[in-house]
Formats: C-alpha cells, sequence, structure tokens
C-alpha cells in the first residue's frame, strides 16, 4: 500500500507520524504540502496528524480545513481511499466536512497529556480489524480541544450506525465527550479520526505498542 | 507622524533608562558627544545587567567551561557538547523572571520560545524542554494566579511547537511573593559538523530580517528585567512581549531548511533588546560593522520610530548574513513558510554600528565599545553568616512517624507535580522513555539505535539561603546525581543564576559564595557549565528572593535498554540503602513542614564521596542489576521510599533498626551522594559484597511487596493512602481558585 501525510505549517506530530508508519510498514510515507491540489491516484492511505495548524487560532481546524490540499483529500476520500485524521487531523476532517459533530475544549479548560484506556467500540472497521470487539487498549493523548460534541440526532445516528469505534473507558474519559467517544468513521467507514495518538504507542520505546494494530490494519501488514 | 529622534536627554530620561550617571559619563567619553535619543536606548539595552553581565561577568568567569566533550561553552547562543557518532546536544536554560510576574502566561510563553529559538539558531531541532518554577506561599493572593497563568503559558507555546516537556521543578516559598521565578530550558540535537554561531563574516554582505514582523511590544523589557519591582509593577506590562508558537514553528523548519543550502553565514535569534542586541552580537564578535536601514524593517504597526524599532522584542526574529549567491534560494523557503525575508542592512569594516531611518542616520556607536567590552563591575560583597552545628538529637521526633510522612508527601513542596506536567506534552516526537515524575527526563537519540539523553534541573535555594557555598555545591551535585540515578553519564551542564539586587553586598555575598560552590562542584565531578543566564534584581520593594542557582544537567545513556526508573520494582525485591545512613536534619523539609522552623546548616556536600558513591550507582545500572533507583533528597530516605512505592503501586517491608542515630534522622536526614536501590532478591549480597569493595557505604533495608508501606516499628500505610496524600495536594489547591471564584 502506497500512504501520504498531509503537512500544513503548524502541524507538530508528522514525524511522529512518518516514524510510526515507516516503521510499521517499511515504507516511508511520500508527504503532501498544504497548496497541493491533488492527490494521486495510487495512494491508499492519507493521514493527517496532530498538532496546531495555523496555530488554531481561530478554531482548531478551520484554517487548514479551506485549503486546497483539503479539498483533493475530500475528493479522494469521496473515492474510497482510507483516510486517518488524530488529533489536529481529526479536527481537521471534522471541519472540512468529512466527519460529523464537532469538538470542542475540554471540559477542564486545560490542555491534557496522558495515558488512557480505550475500548475498541467496533472492531470490524478497516483501521480497527486488528482488534476484537470491546478490547481495552492504552493509548496516549495530548489536546486542549478534543471534547467531542454532536447533536441528538448525529450522535443516535453515528451510535446507531457503528460509526463510534472508539470509547474512552474506565473512567478516562479526559476531555468531558459525549457518550466517551475518542473516534469515529463516516458512514461509508472509509474516514477515521481520533483525538487519542497510537502513533506515540507503537514500540518498546513507548513503553508499549497497543497502537500498532489500528496502523498494521489500515495499512494492511502484519502488526 | 513619527517620534523624532530629537529628544531631549535629561537626567531623567537617563535614569529612566537605567542607566546610571557613571555609566552616562562614560558613553559620553566614548562617543564625544551627546547620544541621540535612539542612541540612549541602545546604550540602555546593551548595557543594562540582562544583557552586559555587568555585576556577573567577574564571578562566571571562574566557572570550569570546557571538557573532553565540550565543542562551545558559553559565550554562543547555547552550550554544545560532543555525544559520538558525529551528532551534538545543543541547550541552555534562561529565565523569564519579570515577564512572568507582570503577565504570567505571555511571560512563560517567551520564555520558553526564547529559549527554543537560543537553541534551533545554533541548527538543531530542539528535542527537549524543561522548566524550573517557583512561586510566592501557596496562600499570597497571587500564587494561584502565576501558577496558572505560567503553567498555561509554557504548555501552550511547548505544545503548540511540539517539544516535549521532560522535566522541571516547582516550588512554593514565600521569599517569591513578590517575584517568580520561570526558568526554561531547551535541548536540541544537531550535527556536529553543522553547528551555526553568531559571528559574522565578510565585509559588504547582506544582513538578513526573518521571521515575524517587528511591533511595539516589548519595548524596553531587558532593561525592565534589569530592575527591582515595587509597587508600580503594572505600568510596566507594556514591556511583555507577546508570543506566537505557530511563527515560531514555522521558524524552525524554515530555519533548518535554509541551513542545508549553505546559505547561513551567521545567524542570530533576536531576544533581549531586539534588534540592536543581535545586530550588535553579531558585528562585534565578527570584528565587523553593521549598518542597518529602518525603512526595510518589515512592521506590522504604523508609524514606528527608530528608537521603537529599535528596542522591540516582538518575538519569532532572527538576523543572519547571508551567502548573497543563495538569495533566491533561502527566500522561496521563507516565502513557503509564509515568513518575512528582508535585506535590513550589510555588513561593514568600520566597526561602527550605523543605524539608518527615514534617510537620516540615527545612531552611529562603537561597535566593540556596545557589545563585548560594555561596564564590567567588581560590587563590593559581604561573606555570608553561618549556622552552627544542629545535632539531629537536639531536633525534635514527630509525635506520630505515619502522620510526618503522609504530611510530607502532602505538602505544597513534596507533593506530585501532576497537575502541572500533564498540561505539558511529554509524549510528543514519540522518544520520550521517562517523563517528569522520576528523577530525569529521558529521551532517545532519534536515528541511533541504542542512545539516549537524560535532563535535570536542581537546586534547594534554602540550602543556598543557609550556606550559598555548599548549596551552590548541592545544586550541582543533585543535578549530576538525577542524572546518575537514571544510570546517565552527566556529561555538562548550564547554569541559571537568579539573586536578588547585587548591589547589595549580602546579595553579591550569596552569589559570589554560590558561584564559588558551583564551579567546585562541577570541576569536581567533571560537569562543566557550557551556557547559562544570570537573573539579578529579583526584589520588590528591597526583599529579595532566596538565592536560586539552577542548574540544568544533561547525561547520555549509551543504551536505554540498560536504564533505570523510580517505578519499575518488583515483588520480592530487595531493598539496598547506597551512601549511608541519615543524620543530618538541618534545613530539611522535615523541620521546615513538619516542625515549621528554618534552622541549622545546610548538609555538606563531600564531592569525593558524591563521585564514588554515583559512580558504582552508575555502573549497577548498566550492569542491569538495578530494578529501579532513586536518588535520595529532599524528605530523606523515607520520602524516596514512599516515592518509589507510589510509583510502583508495590508495598515495602523496610527495617532501620540496626541503623545509627535517632530514627527521624535516618528517615528524614538530608545527606547527600545517597540513592535507594531494588534488586532482585539473589543480587542482594553480591552487590553488598560489590559495594563493600567500592568503599560504597550500604545498607540493606527491606524487600519489596504486598500493598502496605511499613517500617518495622515505626509506621504503617498502604500504599493507597501514600498515593492519595502525594496526589491530591496541587489539584486540591488549584481547584480551589476555581470555587473562590465562582463564588
Amino acid at each position: 500500500m502506497k500512504t501520504a501525510v498531509v503537512l500544513l505549517p503548524g502541524l507538530n506530530r508528522d514525524r511522529d507520524m512518518i516514524a510510526a508508519l515507516t516503521k510499521i510498514s517499511g515504507t516511508p510515507p511520500v508527504t503532501i504540502w498544504q497548496t497541493e491540489t491533488e492527490i494521486a491516484d495510487d495512494i491508499d492511505l492519507v493521514v493527517v496528524p496532530g498538532g496546531f495548524s495555523y496555530g488554531d487560532y481561530l478554531r482548531c481546524g478551520a484554517i487548514a480545513a479551506r485549503m486546497p490540499v483539503l479539498r483533493a483529500l475530500k475528493e479522494k476520500a469521496e473515492r474510497g481511499t482510507r483516510v486517518i485524521g488524530v488529533c489536529n487531523g481529526f479536527q481537521i476532517l471534522v471541519e472540512a466536512g468529512l466527519l460529523p459533530g464537532a469538538l470542542m475544549r475540554n471540559a477542564s479548560l486545560k490542555f491534557v497529556c496522558r495515558e488512557v484506556k480505550l475500548e475498541v467500540a467496533n472492531a470490524s472497521t478497516s483501521f480497527t480489524s486488528g482488534y476484537t470487539q470491546g478490547q481495552i487498549i492504552r493509548c496516549p493523548v495530548a489536546h486542549h480541544d478534543g471534547n467531542y460534541v454532536a447533536d441528538e440526532t448525529t450522535l443516535k445516528s453515528i451510535e446507531d450506525k457503528g460509526q463510534v469505534v472508539f470509547r474512552y473507558a474506565e473512567g478516562t474519559n479526559p476531555n468531558g465527550s459525549m457518550n466517551d467517544i475518542a473516534g469515529i468513521v463516516n458512514e461509508a467507514g472509509n474516514v477515521l479520526g481520533m483525538m487519542p495518538h497510537p502513533e506515540n504507542l507503537i514500540e518498546a520505546a513507548h513503553g508499549g505498542d497497543d497502537g500498532r494494530a489500528l496502523f498494521a490494519a489500515a495499512l494492511e501488514v502484519a502488526a | 507622524m513619527s517620534i523624532p529622534n530629537t529628544v531631549a536627554i535629561t537626567e531623567e530620561l537617563i535614569a529612566a533608562h537605567g542607566l546610571k550617571p557613571d555609566e552616562y559619563e562614560r558613553i559620553l567619553e566614548l562617543i564625544g558627544r551627546e547620544p541621540s535619543f535612539t542612541e540612549l536606548g541602545i546604550f540602555s539595552a546593551m548595557w543594562n545587567e540582562h544583557c552586559s553581565y555587568k555585576s556577573s561577568k567577574k564571578w562566571l568567569r571562574t566557572l570550569p567551561t570546557t571538557g573532553p566533550y565540550v565543542i562551545h561553552g558559553p559565550g554562543e547562543n547555547a552550550g554544545v557538547v560532543d555525544i559520538g557518532d558525529g551528532d551534538c546536544v545543543i541547550f541552555k536554560m534562561e529565565s523569564h523572571n519579570h515577564p512572568s510576574y507582570i503577565e504570567p502566561y505571555q511571560g512563560a510563553a517567551t520564555g520558553v520560545g526564547g529559549i527554543l529559538r537560543d537553541v534551533f539558531t545554533m541548527g538543531a531541532r530542539p528535542i527537549a524542554a524543561m522548566n524550573a518554577l517557583r512561586f510566592g506561599a501557596p496562600d499570597h493572593a497571587k500564587t494561584r494566579h502565576l501558577v496558572a497563568g505560567v503553567v498555561a503559558g509554557v504548555g501552550g507555546y511547548g505544545n503548540s511547537f511540539g517539544v516535549p516537556t521532560v522535566g522541571g521543578e516547582v516550588e512554593f516559598d514565600a521569599r517569591y511573593n513578590g517575584n517568580c521565578l520561570v526558568n526554561a530550558f531547551a535541548a536540541g540535537l544537531a550535527k556536529t559538523d553543522a553547528i551555526f554561531l553568531s559571528e559574522a563574516k565578510g565585509v559588504g554582505l547582506p544582513v538578513v530580517y526573518l521571521g515575524a514582523k517587528t511591533g511595539r511590544d516589548g519595548v524596553g523589557g531587558a532593561t525592565m528585567a534589569s530592575a527591582e519591582f515595587d509597587d508600580t509593577i503594572e505600568e510596566k506590562r507594556p514591556t511583555v512581549q507577546v508570543g506566537d508558537p505557530f511563527t515560531e514553528k514555522c521558524l524552525l523548519e524554515a530555519c533548518l531548511e535554509l541551513m542545508q543550502t549553505g546559505a547561513v553565514i551567521a545567524i542570530q535569534d533576536m531576544g533581549a533588546a531586539g534588534l540592536t542586541c543581535s545586530a550588535v552580537e553579531m558585528g562585534a564578535k565578527g570584528d565587523l560593522g553593521i549598518e542597518l536601514d529602518l525603512d526595510k524593517v518589515p512592521v506590522r504597526e504604523e508609524n514606528m520610530s527608530a528608537y521603537e524599532m529599535m528596542l522591540s522584542e516582538s518575538q519569532e526574529r532572527m538576523l543572519m548574513v547571508l551567502e548573497p549567491a543563495r538569495k533566491d534560494e533561502a527566500e522561496a523557503i521563507f516565502v513557503k513558510w509564509g515568513l518575512d525575508f528582508a535585506i535590513v542592512g550589510k555588513t561593514t569594516d568600520d566597526l561602527r554600528f550605523r543605524v539608518l531611518h527615514q534617510g537620516e542616520e540615527v545612531a552611529n556607536l562603537p561597535i566593540k565599545e556596545l557589545g563585548d567590552q560594555a561596564p564590567e563591575y567588581d560590587r563590593p560583597w559581604r561573606e555570608p553568616g553561618r549556622f552552627s552545628p544542629l545535632p539531629a538529637t537536639d531536633v525534635a521526633e514527630p509525635e506520630d512517624y505515619g502522620r510526618a510522612l503522609l504530611a510530607l508527601l502532602g505538602s505544597p513542596n513534596n507533593s506530585s507535580r501532576r497537575w502541572v506536567w500533564e498540561q505539558y506534552d511529554t509524549l510528543i516526537q514519540g522518544n520520550s522513555l521517562q517523563i517528569p515524575g522520576g528523577d530525569a527526563g529521558v529521551v532517545r537519540v532519534e536515528g541511533h539505535p541504542t542512545k539516549a539523553l537524560a535532563f535535570s534541573s536542581d537546586v534547594t535555594p534554602r540550602y543556598v539561603e543557609a550556606d550559598p557555598f555548599e548549596g551552590g555545591k548541592q545544586a550541582v551535585a543533585e543535578c549530576w546525581r538525577n542524572l546518575t540515578a537514571v544510570g546517565a553519564e552527566p556529561l555538562a551542564s548550564t547554569d541559571n543564576l537568579n539573586f536578588g539586587n547585587p548591589e547589595r553586598p549580602e546579595i553579591m555575598g550569596q552569589f559570589v559564595k554560590a558561584i564559588e560552590g558551583i564551579g567546585e562542584a562541577c570541576r569536581a565531578l567533571g560537569f562543566p557549565i557550557v551556557s547559562g543566564n544570570v537573573s539579578l534584581y529579583n526584589e520588590t520593594n528591597g526583599e529579595g528572593i532566596l538565592p536560586t542557582p539552577t542548574i540544568g544537567g544533561v547525561g547520555l545513556i549509551p543504551d536505554w535498554a540498560q536504564m533505570a526508573k523510580i517505578g519499575t520494582m518488583q515483588d520480592g525485591d530487595v531493598v539496598l540503602l547506597f551512601g549511608g545512613d541519615g543524620t543530618h536534619l538541618g534545613q530539611s523539609v522535615y523541620m521546615r513542614d513538619v516542625l515549621g522552623l528554618a534552622e541549622g546548616p545546610a548538609p555538606e556536600v563531600h564531592l569525593g564521596d558524591e563521585k564514588r558513591n554515583g559512580d558504582f550507582i552508575r555502573s549497577l545500572i548498566r550492569n542491569g542489576q538495578a530494578t529501579a533507583c532513586h536518588d535520595i533528597s529532599a524528605g530523606g530516605l523515607a520520602l524516596a521510599l514512599a516515592e518509589m512505592s507510589i510509583a510502583s503501586g508495590l508495598g515495602m517491608s523496610i527495617d532501620i533498626s540496626e541503623a545509627a542515630g535517632p530514627a527521624h534522622a535516618v528517615l528524614f536526614g538530608e545527606d547527600q551522594a545517597r540513592y535507594v536501590v531494588t534488586v532482585p532478591a539473589d543480587m542482594g549480597n553480591f552487590l553488598m559484597v560489590n559495594a563493600e569493595g567500592a568503599g560504597v557505604p550500604f545498607r540493606r533495608l527491606g524487600t519489596v511487596g504486598g500493598d502496605t508501606f511499613s517500617v518495622e516499628g515505626i509506621l504503617s500505610l498502604d500504599v493507597g493512602q501514600l498515593r492519595n496524600a502525594h496526589e491530591s495536594w496541587f489539584p486540591d489547591y488549584m481547584e480551589a481558585t476555581a470555587a473562590e471564584a465562582a463564588e
């Protein structure tokens, strides 16, 4: 599979993501700068990494979502290509309309960086097939605006359709997200957005590798 | 309209610029005429304490700054230390005390931004940050506001920039009520053959302005930071800069790309005293003149005067001398990152610093005298008094040892700092091997299969106050010990010397003796000072802070698989104490926080023992024999053991009945050069024999297991109780703010 990582000024977990994808797939991903208007047909997985695109000065992800590369990404996603947005990447995908809902300030109003527990709420997506349904995994979070919010209808709809794929478990919800939602997919199931950082838990040096199975599944390689 | 350059130079104006009458006389002698308004501002910016080190230089020269691994010592933007395989670590610590007290969020944020810039100006990608923070008494009216603002500011900048914060300190004391301390540390990784310096080279070459635009923020900041505070402090807010971490992140990426092109001949970040200081330093170091044309400077405000432009401390800016053949390539990189790139001047051969504005020459000054020949003082100082010895038998025992331990664990100064460091991104870059909460932060070296770097920041101000010489030694020794306790070889250090008003002989005496102690310890431990910063005038209405010479240290771990942590002990392990029993209670936290006393001498640091014991501990960690390790510092043995239990979730059965001396000294004494190590049961005797052979005092304390933390016949507590006491103070304290604010 050929993978690409989207680069926008202010993103800062791009290097973490590139390192994780390289270690798991054996091949470094290509990078796509914000001004590019097309994403090559042979790319099978596009990742929007975390950080503070444009400083998050307007609203997290709002400026990034209006850059040319996001229009290209939207078209690419509509054609069925897998897309992962992590942290700021999730916020950008939501702002770009690729995923429903919104990410508000953490309930504590503070940035939080700690390890949480995630429940795999839907193990049948192409991102979570390496886990078992209901499995509890470890994963770090590091964000200021990860409080997932959606209106009642949307919330019911994503719950009913199994679009909630990760939930904060064992009382570790770090941000006040509705229904403990940590990660969701779009209705078609090819776009994943999540606040936690699986790319920071993929090897012994990270103190665990619970995040590895996610990328392995998305990349269709052995974990 | 613009502010004209023809403001009358009055005595009041000179005093308002922080220049003493004799310094002004010197200016007149130097240039043979009255300075223009802009020139007065330039002198003020260059000759203030913050930029010129005029009170401290004489003493700083006595510090050891060289060593087998040192590539660049003090004098550059940061120190550079070789870590082998063509890599080097570049690091420095710098204060942002005054601005953080005036405007905590922006003051702390720009402190972080400034130190990061110092590191990447030299060609290094920042890989770790630390912050040593000191605040007033918890019940002082401003303290919560400052803690909340400073911590949010540190996090707000570092998290967005993308550097992991892996260590630091947070301490409270009433002596910081009027002046908080924000000491920011950053370290970066570079190749030894691609280090960039600030010394300008070549005549007639373009001087290029890079980064963000210049505004009116921070005008006169360095001069403000060189004065005491009084009741007019609120009026100083406009001297604090405003940080933009997004621009800094772009500037980092643009600079690192630029450095690859061969376009950079010399580069200097604009920190304190902005355009003035960076231009003068580059010229003075390279024995060249500099001519600046302010009409070319990118500005974000209208009608800025030459004075304002020269003294603005707007952030996220750099100045460089450009290789002209590479101009287009270099400019394209800055355009891509949305940053300014403007040729604003040139190097000259006349050693003058000339500034042009709207067709007029607004400054024409001798550059060497402005830069490296600024005034220097040998200030009078008084030998500090010393406390007479205080035998432990003269110190009261606690009525209940269990309660005393819980009180210490849950005290403002020894409770968990989780509330603070969970607001910092400790994991970004994916290389963090140890985050705050242990003895040192550890980050692996990207691109190398086994190497890692360890970082620690330390000082015990109450010791320095009681005995500046021993306290200076102790700050260095504790930093060295914390690096050793994770298995690292301490390589070099940076010092951030925070003191009161140096014009008072007793303060100058603290400074002189602390430096003497720091120098002695650095020499004995082979731990040279490669960079640093001095912050004086930390006083409000004539009351100074506790003398606080913060030491930031860097150590190398050749193989991180052989590294120790504080919370990794296993059921059945044996608990060993190395370095001797506790005996010294003077200036201990037991006396301060349990008995409410600040008496007795500071503990002495025996540097020979420190080295011997530390080398022994490091070798046993590297042999893979320790399951966990923790140094013994504030709170003594009892607190060290309790912290290991809390971190691992495992109990311990400890017996100190064979130790000489009273139990409170054994448990709470703060004698130096000591460590607790846990080892597998079958390894205990072997290591004690080894210790005996190495001349390291040792004691078998007990075993690991269960969920009870007990000291035979003295105390018995659940690990859960210990954890609750340890974890609850900080959030309870800070949440009380929100509750009070809501009322």
